[in-house]
């Protein structure tokens, strides 16, 4: 059998620079690397990576048409089902997804499909000056089909919008935040994802038709009952997962310790990293310990080197296989310098006289018998306790629903931990009318996620306009 | 944009600005805030709603010159621009008839005070109202208050304007006369509401307080603005701003106040050097 070729690696600023400053790190594909990368897929028939992604994109389609040069077409045709493909081609975790399937995969490294498609993106921006808008074969009908509010415009409501907008209704997004874009503004950081990136982006989803109004929390301003009463025929909630979770330890409360959220909006949306220019500060000490191990953790270990910490630590109650970090991730903290202290837990802050930060006790961990989620659940070894000298911590152990629209709306059904309860199907809630998705129903995930279900509940709000408006329903795939 | 209608200047370092932003006044409710960010470079600051007119479409904000956020905005002038107003934020004061209400506010406090005395006498409260400041020149809304209020009471830490001493002081006096008291809403500094809820703690005197934690988005996304309360981590902007006040934890909400301070006099010192005009030759 012939050996396969190892995929085209991707140009990357160097640790030792990047690890200072907020310039993106990866910086994409030349057009030689893209060909070459395009040309390494097989083009199988029963296309495995298409079903493995959450937005269903003609994967082998539009490597095609960059292998052959026509990198405009190659744009379009992910635009048919991704309005936010620079987005995805940045951040999306394609190792579980689309390249986990890869038939390459098997005997060697799958196609970078994600490289690929962030190669094609930019390529179109770049060539466009815009948000690309020439290459919107979605172009939107002139006469709208019905008025549909969109609440939150992370990407599960991006999403949703521009679908919405392509399938011809008079889309509003709702946003709580003076800027769109949720926790693609305030929690991705620079570095991951250039904010030129994101707006142009969203530019492209404006382009559709969609209208943006910032500054308006649904549920304070307007409830959800009152859009429906007001001329929204139905509504998709994607107001995503802002609520971060604590560890309810002693000290907590203690100045020097911050929610992952607090500390990454402080960085992302106020720009502190720009202080004093941009007066909102952010506290970074020498030290930094940023509790847990998924992508916000990375974000945040990252952004602390950048803003000039001397150490960073990940601590990590479970072993490295368990993290949930992207690989990438992972690696690009690893090379950038944070030490990882695993399988530790903290239990207390320790803080000094006025309040602040100074140090956490720690006690290791060991692996026992698997738990629910089938990982090995980690167990506290007796008598481990140390104390580890920090002066800032970041706690980024997860996040839940954000609880103002529920707060506003008590027939809206929710589980205990306050994630809206939706039909698999349609995404409908309990209310009829009113749709919901990403983090709002899952709890924090991926941003891919957010997205297929901003797309899913979309097609299914047409469905359920059509059907309110006496309309013929639409034929073909659903999705 | 958010166009400012008027601008007051109430005390020396005290402005008021009416602004248009007709959503947030159509729904604002008592004890709720809003905030403003002036450019795309400044702050998110809180601020609570003072008044807010629903025909005219307006809210009203009073603020004092502190850090250079504050100092910022108050150079702004009626028919200027503020880039983002989010409101109305925060739980509504619980207001209901009580029956007889104490409500105390100190200094920039008594702006915040002013919809929720309105509100405790519109829900047929017979009210009582202290309010004082350090010296007669910071002393607003004596007028308004009057207007809302079944008795008045005024202080000043210096005895330049009504009695000399502390709003707390009426506050004991009344309670050692006997006056029958149902509830005390008390909005100030945090030591001022600090005293209070130690006067009413003994007596089992429901006392609510409005809390002003550092927040960054008041939706509840960040947690910023954590208090413990009763034992328990709460968020300011969803789960208050009120609060009861003999479950407050004082000290970590004094010292957590505090996480900033270098930086709040940095950021000031810079502003005041850029804007002390210079004087050329």
């Amino acid at each position: 059998m012939k050996e396969i070729a190892g995929r085209e690696p991707m140009p990357r600023q160097s640790p030792g620079i990047r690890r200072r400053n907020f310039e993106e790190v990866a910086l994409g594909y030349s057009v030689e690397q893209a060909v070459g990368e395009a040309k390494r897929c097989l083009q199988c028939k029963k296309k495995p990576c298409m079903a493995g992604c959450p937005v269903e994109i003609d994967i082998p389609e539009f490597i095609r048409l960059i292998a052959e040069g026509k990198f405009a077409e190659a744009a379009a045709e992910i635009k048919k089902t991704n309005a936010l493909p620079a987005i995805c081609g940045r951040v999306c975790p394609q190792e579980d997804q689309c390249e986990r399937v890869c038939v390459l995969a098997k005997r060697g490294e799958p196609v970078a499909v994600g490289r690929l498609e962030r190669f094609a993106a930019d390529w179109e921006a770049a060539r466009s000056g815009t948000a690309g808008s020439s290459a919107a074969i979605n172009a939107p009908p002139k006469d709208k089909i019905a008025k549909v509010a969109v609440i939150g415009s992370g990407p599960a409501g991006l999403t949703a919008a521009g679908e919405l907008a392509s399938l011809g209704y008079d889309v509003t997004i709702f946003e709580a935040l003076h800027d769109p874009g949720g926790v693609l503004a305030y929690g991705i950081p620079e570095f991951r994802l250039p904010r030129a990136i994101l707006s142009r982006e969203i530019e492209y989803v404006k382009s559709l038709g969609v209208r943006i109004e910032t500054n308006a929390i649904i549920g304070k301003l307007h409830t959800l009952r009152e859009l429906l009463e007001n001329g929204y025929s139905a509504i998709f909630i994607g107001t995503g997962a802002g609520l971060p979770q604590f560890m309810k330890i002693p000290g907590e409360n203690l100045n020097g310790v911050y929610s992952a959220n607090e500390f990454l909006t402080r960085v992302n949306l106020m720009k502190a990293y720009k202080y004093p220019e941009y007066p909102t500060p952010v506290k970074v000490g020498r030290s930094v310990a940023v509790i847990g191990a998924g992508n916000v953790a990375m974000d945040a270990a990252r952004c602390s080197l950048r803003l000039g910490a001397e150490e960073v630590a990940i601590v990590y109650r479970r072993s490295r296989a368990e993290m949930p970090a992207r690989e990438e991730e992972i690696e690009n903290a690893e090379e950038e310098g944070v030490k990882f202290h695993l399988l530790t837990v903290p239990v207390r802050f320790i803080g000094d006289k006025n309040g602040f930060l100074k140090a956490m006790e720690c006690v290791r961990m060991e692996l026992g018998e698997p738990d629910e989620s089938g990982r090995r659940r980690p167990v506290p070894i007796e008598g481990s306790e140390y104390i580890m000298e920090v002066d800032t911590a970041v706690v980024a152990i997860g996040q839940s629903p954000n609880p103002v629209v529920r707060q506003s709306e008590p027939d809206l059904a929710t589980t205990k931990w306050g994630g809206i309860v939706v039909d698999e199907e349609t995404s409908a809630t309990s209310i009829p009318g009113i749709y919901a998705g990403g983090d709002a129903v899952t709890g924090a995930a991926t941003v891919i996620t957010a997205m297929g279900a901003g797309r899913k509940a979309a097609h299914a709000i047409d469905k359920y306009i059509r059907a309110k408006l006496g309309l013929e329903q639409r034929t073909g795939s659903a999705r | 944009m958010y166009t400012i209608v008027r601008k007051e200047r109430l005390a020396d370092v005290v402005t008021l600005l009416e602004v248009q932003a007709s959503a947030i006044a159509a729904k604002a409710r008592a004890g709720q805030f809003a905030i403003v960010r002036l450019r795309e470079d400044t702050e998110r600051i809180p601020l609570t709603l003072s008044d807010w007119g629903r025909e005219a479409g307006t809210i009203t904000i009073i603020f004092q010159h502190v850090g250079r956020s504050t100092h910022e905005l108050a150079l702004v002038e009626a028919g200027d621009a503020i880039r983002d107003v989010v409101g109305p934020l925060g739980k509504p004061t619980e207001v209901e008839r009580f029956g007889t209400v104490v409500c105390i506010g100190g200094g920039i406090g008594v702006a915040e005070l002013r919809p929720i005395a309105r509100a405790m006498k519109e829900a047929g409260n017979t009210v009582i109202s202290i309010i004082g400041a350090r010296d007669k020149s910071l002393l607003i809304l004596e007028d308004e208050m009057r207007a809302f209020s079944d008795e008045l009471y005024v202080t000043t830490d210096n005895g330049s304007y009504g009695r000399r001493g502390f709003v707390s002081d009426v506050l004991r006096d009344l309670m050692a006369a006997g006056r029958k008291i149902d509830l005390v809403y008390a909005i100030g500094p945090v030591p001022m509401m600090r005293v209070i809820a130690e006067q009413t703690r003994p007596h089992g005197l429901r006392t609510l307080v409005s809390l002003d934690a550092i927040m960054v988005d008041g939706t509840g996304m960040c947690g910023a603005c954590r208090v413990t309360v009763g034992g328990e981590t709460r968020f300011t902007c969803v789960d208050g701003p009120d609060f009861d006040a003999h479950q407050v934890d004082w000290d970590e909400l004094v010292a957590r106040k505090k996480m900033y301070l270098a930086e709040e006099k940095e950021t000031l010192a810079r502003f005041h050097e850029a804007n002390s005009g210079g004087c050329c030759s």
